[in-house]
């Protein structure tokens, strides 16, 4: 045993005696039920490292579980081990807030490909911290302002009942004027949406907004279909991207989700990536595959005008946001996350792939509901 | 809240419990005869709701994939029952525990290697597709109906099986006294193969049968896991009648739980508050109507012994 | 064939030496780690008094680490944000010293254990097993509702709670403390286990009816044990949020709950360093296997099995060749 956790201690050490210029922590979702979503951040991430020709960025990539304490655990093994410049990679908020904080403090910098908790927007900001999706809200309040331009006026809306459901359907209030037929939050994980499908068929609403991202969305979509409720339907482009489509099938055809990135956008960019990705990993990219790439372009961007060391003119580099987004012109608000355009798609089917097309603009360089009580 | 929207409700929950009762039967035959603790059933759950998903692919016929999760899951379970579950039955409890916890992350990592970290897609079969309307105007989707059908038709099976034919008379003299049979010349070994095999098959088809309206995804199999134990324990430890009883009490008392907690807290709470903590109570409900069961008779409804 | 005295010595050693090692050539990861596979082994020692001694498997003491790991975070929280904390009988302002937070902890948690164990050890067996379970959801359930303090998303504490003396911030100050707790459970538990009320657990683990026919109420001594288990596995929910400066719902996980049972029963069901042993296998696993591959699980599941066919009585029964106690 003590021969074991010695040998334990000497490779954790040869580990970090590596050399590279540039060392980038990723913490991500590689093993069960959510590591299509891990996967697709990390191969988009790595596409744009590998496209950008630079060997001396390393990139140390390790799986979360999914779990708080492991992605804990292994951001004080990139900082205190791999002594790394930069983190990123985290899906989850719960995750995210449990790691940002901390992290941020010790002087590394974080980029977020994907989660976008409010209070990392607001009250909690910090100069270190930098989100390139969104702020967790922003796709319910363009299904809001969807909702509002397609004339819907008594919408049913559900959510899980954890802070990002809440927020969610928060989100989708701030931006829809019209009534609600009804506001229910379900277990989260559930599975079985047959109760809830019931009220919305009593509620007498003329359109259904749902946050229920994995499993969770799936499950529900195939029973909607099912149940002969024919109402339209509005969500995140969460429940509706390239990963989860396939699981769908039909049931998912014709409705409208909200997302910032969509594969036809046009731009000389957008559209390499789409094709490098595919020829790379023979499957289209979703739209956390693309938060990955911007993520790692980004960065990319800020190493050519400065040094980490230099945390103050790295800290410019990254502000600036010098880089070709696949979503066209990119720029941070004041604290620190994207003010973008968020588009509505709806859901086809080219050949045998379902997928989405955009459809209009839902929001037009949108900010967040936080960046007011952030003060950096 | 009408009349038909309650209706509705308790047709859906007791939909919900035939399916937990599929799952639960398995669980607590192989309980009841080997007296093993099985945590891996649920990863049987999922290994017939990708064996139908991938079988009902290939082939476009969802029959051909029910056939396929029933055949994958017997399959599996007999190979573990074989390697794995055979040398465990004299071993202590917690060992049953962590060698079928350590199968539970053999299965879900195995199939996300088999068939990758996206979820699949399985569809019900056209012929029961959309709502049909019954008696009252009551519209229902009708492969819920069948579902409920189909439950009903494997208890009332299982029931003819265990109490008509002469391999229930093994299982239930198996129950009773291992010793005995075994002297009087029945093979046990095959008997507890084949046991645990038709257990398995149960979960299989009950997660085919799911996974139609479901997610079919890696780790599917563990909530489920846990409510059909939770089944069983209502129920009574052993007893197929137990489950049935525990499994329509758990789907009723989910589904109802849900929908009328919240209405419930409306009366005296804001609309929003009333929602959040009347869900949050509808999600404990199962477990304080286990506890409350078990304080009341603590070897369940049916169970004869502790 | 290996002396269990001599293996336990052995560990105790290793888990010190380790530490001060990867102190010498800077490596603080290192430390941490070690720190959690204390901290977790403290937990499962908490759990073995019950599970290994008292023959009882809770599946459901995730509520007692949680309710440590909650502990510190409301009362962190409510200190490090200058809020009020109302519990109707007084207010505080919540606190930032380990001492007062691991009093609360194990307070707390002995007192709940008190009253789930009442309800709960009128059952036995696989019942037993499922009702503590029921337990385990309702409080996670509950966690994850918790609007107050973060529901699902937790509470974060940015800066470590503080010890008199001591900077609990640098690793190898933080893992002396959890190490010398973990060494008085240790002690303190063979104490127990010597003592009177230890050896009459014994006998009704072995035999309720005779325990009972000598004039011991099994009944009690079960529910003694079962709040003192609560207390230690409370004390170490506390230890591990603050090594995390995190709590979340998924402290009262079932998984977590599990966990704790894979711990001992890799280690050694009812040995006294069964619980240590099988947390620094489980945590070295953990984190030697994550990096090799994307399927590591399979390879943790076949490692675990292996543990169950071929190694009766965990590791320190395969050692020593001798079997531990049957549960």
């Amino acid at each position: 045993m003590k021969r074991f956790l010695m040998a334990a201690a000497a490779t954790a050490l040869g580990a970090s005696s590596a050399a590279a210029d540039i060392k980038v922590g990723m913490i991500t979702t590689l093993s069960g039920g959510g590591a299509g979503l891990g996967i697709d951040v990390r191969d988009g991430f790595m596409l744009a490292i590998s496209q950008s020709g630079r060997d001396d960025i390393e990139v140390v990539i390790e799986d979360d579980q999914r779990k708080p304490d492991i992605a804990v655990q292994l951001s004080d093994k990139m900082i205190q081990s791999e002594r790394v410049d930069v983190m990123t990679g985290i899906i989850w908020s719960n995750l995210a807030m449990a790691v940002v904080p901390a992290a941020v403090n010790q002087n590394v910098f974080y980029l977020s490909p994907n989660a976008g908790p409010s209070p990392l927007a607001g009250k909690g900001c910090h100069q270190n911290y930098f989100n390139v999706a969104w702020q967790n809200d922003n796709l319910h309040e363009a299904a809001g302002a969807h909702a509002n331009g397609a004339g819907y006026s008594n919408t049913f809306i559900l959510a899980p009942n954890y802070p990002a459901g809440t927020d969610a359907l928060t989100g989708y209030k701030r931006f829809y004027e019209g009534e609600l037929a009804g506001e229910v939050y379900t277990k989260l994980g559930q599975t079985d949406y047959a109760a809830e499908l019931a009220q919305i068929r009593a509620s007498g609403a003329d359109s259904v907004f749902f946050f229920l991202p994995g499993g969770m969305g799936i499950s529900f979509l195939k029973q909607y279909a099912n149940s002969g409720i024919d109402l339209p339907v509005v969500g995140p482009a969460f429940s509706f991207d390239q990963g989860i489509l396939q699981a769908v099938g039909d049931a998912a055809l014709g409705v409208v989700n909200t997302s910032q990135w969509n594969k036809d956008i046009d731009n000389p960019t957008n559209a390499a990536f789409v094709e490098s990705f595919q020829a790379e990993f023979g499957r289209l990219p979703s739209l956390y595959a693309s938060q990955g790439f911007d993520t790692a372009n980004l960065l990319i961007s800020a190493l050519e005008a400065a040094d980490p060391s230099d945390a103050d003119a790295f800290r410019e580099a990254l502000r600036a946001a010098d880089f070709d987004s696949t979503r066209g012109d990119f720029a941070f608000g004041p604290n620190h996350h994207p003010v973008q355009t968020i588009y509505a798609r709806e859901v086809i089917k080219e050949g045998d792939v379902f997928t989405n097309k955009i459809i209009g603009t839902a929001l037009e360089n949108h900010s967040d509901a936080y960046a007011a009580d952030c003060k950096m | 809240m009408s009349t038909i929207l309650i209706i509705e409700q308790v047709l859906n929950g007791l939909q919900f419990g035939v399916m937990l009762f599929l799952m639960a039967a398995g669980l607590t035959l192989i309980f009841g005869v080997m007296g093993l603790i099985n945590l891996a059933h649920g990863s049987l759950y999922m290994v017939g709701a990708f064996a139908a998903a991938a079988v009902a692919g290939a082939t476009g016929s969802f029959f051909l994939g029910l056939v396929a999760a029933l055949a994958a899951a017997a399959l599996a379970g007999a190979v573990i029952e074989m390697v794995v579950i055979r040398r465990l039955y004299a071993a202590p409890h917690l060992d049953q525990v962590l060698a079928t916890f350590a199968l539970i992350l053999i299965f879900s990592e195995g199939t996300r290697w088999v068939f990758g970290s996206f979820p699949l897609f399985l569809d019900i079969p056209v012929g029961l597709a959309g709502p049909v309307t019954l008696p009252g105007g009551i519209e229902y989707p009708l492969y819920r109906l069948a579902l409920i059908g189909i439950g009903l038709a494997v208890g009332l099976g299982l029931w003819a099986l265990i109490e008509r034919t002469r391999i229930g008379i093994q299982i239930r003299a198996g129950e009773n006294d291992r010793e005995m049979i075994a002297a009087l010349g029945v093979d046990i070994s095959k008997l507890y193969t084949l046991i645990f095999a038709l257990g398995a098959a149960l979960a299989g088809l009950a997660g085919a049968l799911v996974g139609a309206i479901q997610s079919v995804q890696v780790g599917m199999g563990e909530p489920v896991l846990i409510l059909a134990f939770v089944v069983i324990v209502i129920g009574g430890i052993g007893s197929i009648r137990g489950a049935f009883i525990g499994a329509l009490l758990v789907g009723l008392t989910d589904t109802l739980g849900g929908v009328f907690l919240p209405e419930l807290f409306k009366l005296f709470m804001e609309t929003g508050a009333a929602q959040k903590s009347g869900s949050a109570i509808a999600s404990m409900a199962i477990y304080i109507l286990m506890g409350l069961v078990l304080v009341w008779r603590p070897t369940g409804l049916f169970g004869a012994r502790g | 064939m290996i002396n269990e005295r001599m293996i336990n010595a052995l560990v105790l050693a290793g888990l010190l030496a380790l530490p001060l090692y990867a102190l010498a050539v800077d490596e603080p990861f290192t430390i941490t780690l070690v720190t959690r596979a204390v901290i977790l082994a403290l937990a499962a020692v908490g759990l073995n008094i019950v599970l290994g001694f008292g023959g009882m498997v809770s599946f459901g003491h995730a509520v007692f680490f949680g309710i440590g790991g909650y502990a510190m975070g409301i009362l962190a929280y409510h200190a490090q944000t200058y809020s009020t904390l109302d519990l109707g009988l007084f207010t505080t302002e919540g606190t930032k010293l380990m001492p007062v937070i691991w009093l609360v902890a194990m307070a707390v948690s002995g007192l709940v254990a008190l009253i789930i164990g009442l309800l709960s050890l009128r059952t036995s067996g696989v019942y037993f097993i499922m009702i503590t379970l029921a337990f385990g959801q309702m409080f996670f359930y509950f966690a994850i509702s918790w609007a107050e303090y973060g529901g699902e998303d937790g509470v974060s504490i940015y800066v470590r709670n503080s010890f008199p003396g001591l900077n609990t911030l640098v690793p190898i100050q933080f893992f002396a403390i959890c190490f010398v707790i973990l060494c008085l459970v240790l002690f303190l538990k063979e104490r127990l286990r010597a003592s009177p009320f230890g050896l009459a657990l014994n006998a009704a683990r072995q035999s309720a009816t005779r325990a009972e026919t000598v004039g011991l109420n099994p009944m009690r001594l079960r529910l003694v044990a079962f709040v003192i288990s609560g207390m230690i596995t409370g004390l170490a929910g506390a230890l591990f949020a603050d090594l995390n400066r995190f709590v979340s719902p998924s402290m009262f996980s079932w998984q977590l709950s599990g966990e704790l049972i894979v711990l001992i029963i890799i280690g050694g069901a009812g040995r006294l360093m069964g619980p240590v042993i099988g947390a620094c296998v489980f945590v070295a696993l953990e984190h030697f296997l994550g990096g090799l591959t994307d399927f590591w699980h399979v390879y943790l599941g076949l490692i675990l099995l292996g543990i169950v066919l071929f190694g009766r009585g965990g590791i320190i029964g395969m050692l020593t060749r001798t079997e531990g106690a049957h549960v």
